[in-house]
């Protein structure tokens, strides 16, 4: 008999968790505990609508005050928890309480790194949270060069959410090309073609040496030697998991909770979203995925498998989606890509920046790449989701 | 049950046709349409997955 439910981590996942739960018929005590102090909110929003200043911060959150009443939560927001006994089966929070459970959620999520070596200083920024996202856009009010480390996603929706805003845009990046190579060097280019006819000065192949300012950002030193005037540095180069937390419990962590197919990391212990890695039945493999969707599908999964029990849990299965808005271009992916798979366009053209592309992996195809063409990701994704042949891929092709 | 869309949020990532085939489809036009706005209960499992899994919160549900 469950009657105690501990939901860590008050975001996406974690509310999709205890949402599911609520809605699948568990009545008894349900605690989601979150450390900071906003209900769930929605992070895509935040490097667009919120820093372009056409969304208020309030309207990135999942629900309203009063949309809590139905779910009768114990809600613990703005405190952290420490450690849990996994003996004991209680959560322990930096306030001192305790949260006893017959069944624990964890979906502590991930946090961004910083440039290693880098003094913390006025100016010098990340956009994770909705109080980074609040700070960031306070400072894009008063300044006109912005500097952006890292071509990847968040970094290049930042970039034209400032060129939105008639700001000054450098974007430095490591790599020889944005994004990553693994969806292939010719999209990775047209991307890179967008943002610099929008006016972005985007630098690859050249990494950050030195951050100068004193109290306060001033320059960025590339290590190509050149200085790239800055009043604001972002900072998006990747997220580490919030597990250090879980250290000495007991519990598998190697780059995120290691979970298995039902997600569960310990007996009666789950976890989901961007912290966890749940064994996925589509590939066979165990990665950390940092996309909405699958944090969606993970606290489903793993409220679902929390009441149902080790007997009659269910695998988690699905195929990763992921989507990125920059400009007027939406960019969509399906699938699972790597470095060495061929990529072929479809339909459309790189030169319309409108287009279809497939990956290949042997005599399958494994992914699907949209740029302002959503119903052609709907058509492949059936396909890839059932592992179909190349061949069968180029027939739905043909017959679009 | 009666399905809502709000098309001004919807953002055509299409997870709800995945979800719900049955009730909903982007159309030739580049719109969203509700194809069944009042389902039978039997779909009701599929059409909660699509208004969960909706990346905007473009859909709801009306009972």
């Amino acid at each position: 008999m469950l009657r105690r439910i501990v939901v860590v981590g008050a975001s996406l996942a974690g509310l999709r968790a205890t949402e599911t739960l609520r809605a699948r018929g568990f009545d008894g005590e349900l605690t989601l505990i979150g450390d900071e102090p906003h209900r769930p909110y929605d992070r895509p929003p935040l490097s667009k609508q919120v820093l372009q200043g056409t969304w208020e911060p309030e309207q990135t959150m999942f629900r309203r005050k009063d949309g809590y009443d139905a779910l009768a939560l114990d809600m613990r927001l703005g405190v952290r928890a420490t450690s849990v006994d996994l003996r004991a089966r209680r959560v322990i929070l930096a306030d001192g309480t305790f949260a006893d459970y017959d069944r624990l959620i964890v979906a502590t999520g991930a946090r961004a790194r910083s440039l290693s070596g880098m003094a913390p200083r006025a100016g010098l920024l990340a956009l994770r949270g909705l109080d980074d996202a609040i700070a960031l856009r306070r400072e894009l009010m008063n300044v006109s060069h912005v500097a952006i480390v890292g071509a990847g996603f968040i970094g290049l929706e930042v970039a034209a959410s400032c060129r939105a805003r008639g700001l000054h845009v450098t974007v430095i990046e490591s790599l020889p090309v944005p994004l990553s190579p693994a969806l292939g060097t010719t999209l990775c280019e047209m991307v890179a073609a967008l943002h610099r006819d929008h006016g972005v000065d985007l630098r690859t192949g050249v990494s950050v040496a030195d951050v100068s300012g004193e109290s306060r950002v001033a320059s960025v030193v590339l290590s190509d030697g050149s200085r790239i005037d800055a009043d604001v540095v972002v900072v998006g180069i990747g997220v580490t998991p919030n597990t250090e937390w879980l250290e000495g419990s007991g519990l598998t962590l190697d780059n995120g909770i290691v979970c298995n197919d039902c997600g569960e990391a310990a007996p009666g212990v789950y976890a989901a979203g961007d912290v966890a890695r749940v064994a996925n039945r589509w590939h066979g493999d165990s990665p950390r995925i940092e996309h909405w969707t699958n944090a969606v599908e993970q606290g489903v999964h793993a409220a679902e498998n929390s009441l149902a029990g080790p007997a009659s849990s269910t695998s988690f299965s699905s195929v990763p989606y992921f989507w990125s808005d920059q400009y007027d271009r939406k960019i969509q992916f399906v699938g699972r890509a790597r470095p060495h798979d061929e990529m072929v366009i479809v339909d459309g053209s790189l030169a319309d920046r409108r287009l279809t592309a497939l990956y290949r992996c042997g005599n399958r195809v494994v992914a699907c790449l949209a740029v302002n063409q959503p119903r052609a990701l709907i058509k492949y994704k059936k396909l890839i989701a059932d592992c179909a042949p190349w061949a069968a891929a180029l027939t739905a092709t043909a017959a679009s | 049950m009666r399905v809502v869309v709000d098309l001004s949020a919807c953002d055509l990532h299409g997870l709800c046709v995945e979800a719900a085939p049955d009730v909903f489809e982007i159309g030739d036009d580049g719109v969203l349409h509700v194809l069944i706005e009042t389902p039978a209960e039997g779909l009701r499992a599929n059409v909660e997955r699509a208004v969960r899994e909706c990346p905007t919160g473009a859909i709801s549900l009306e009972e």
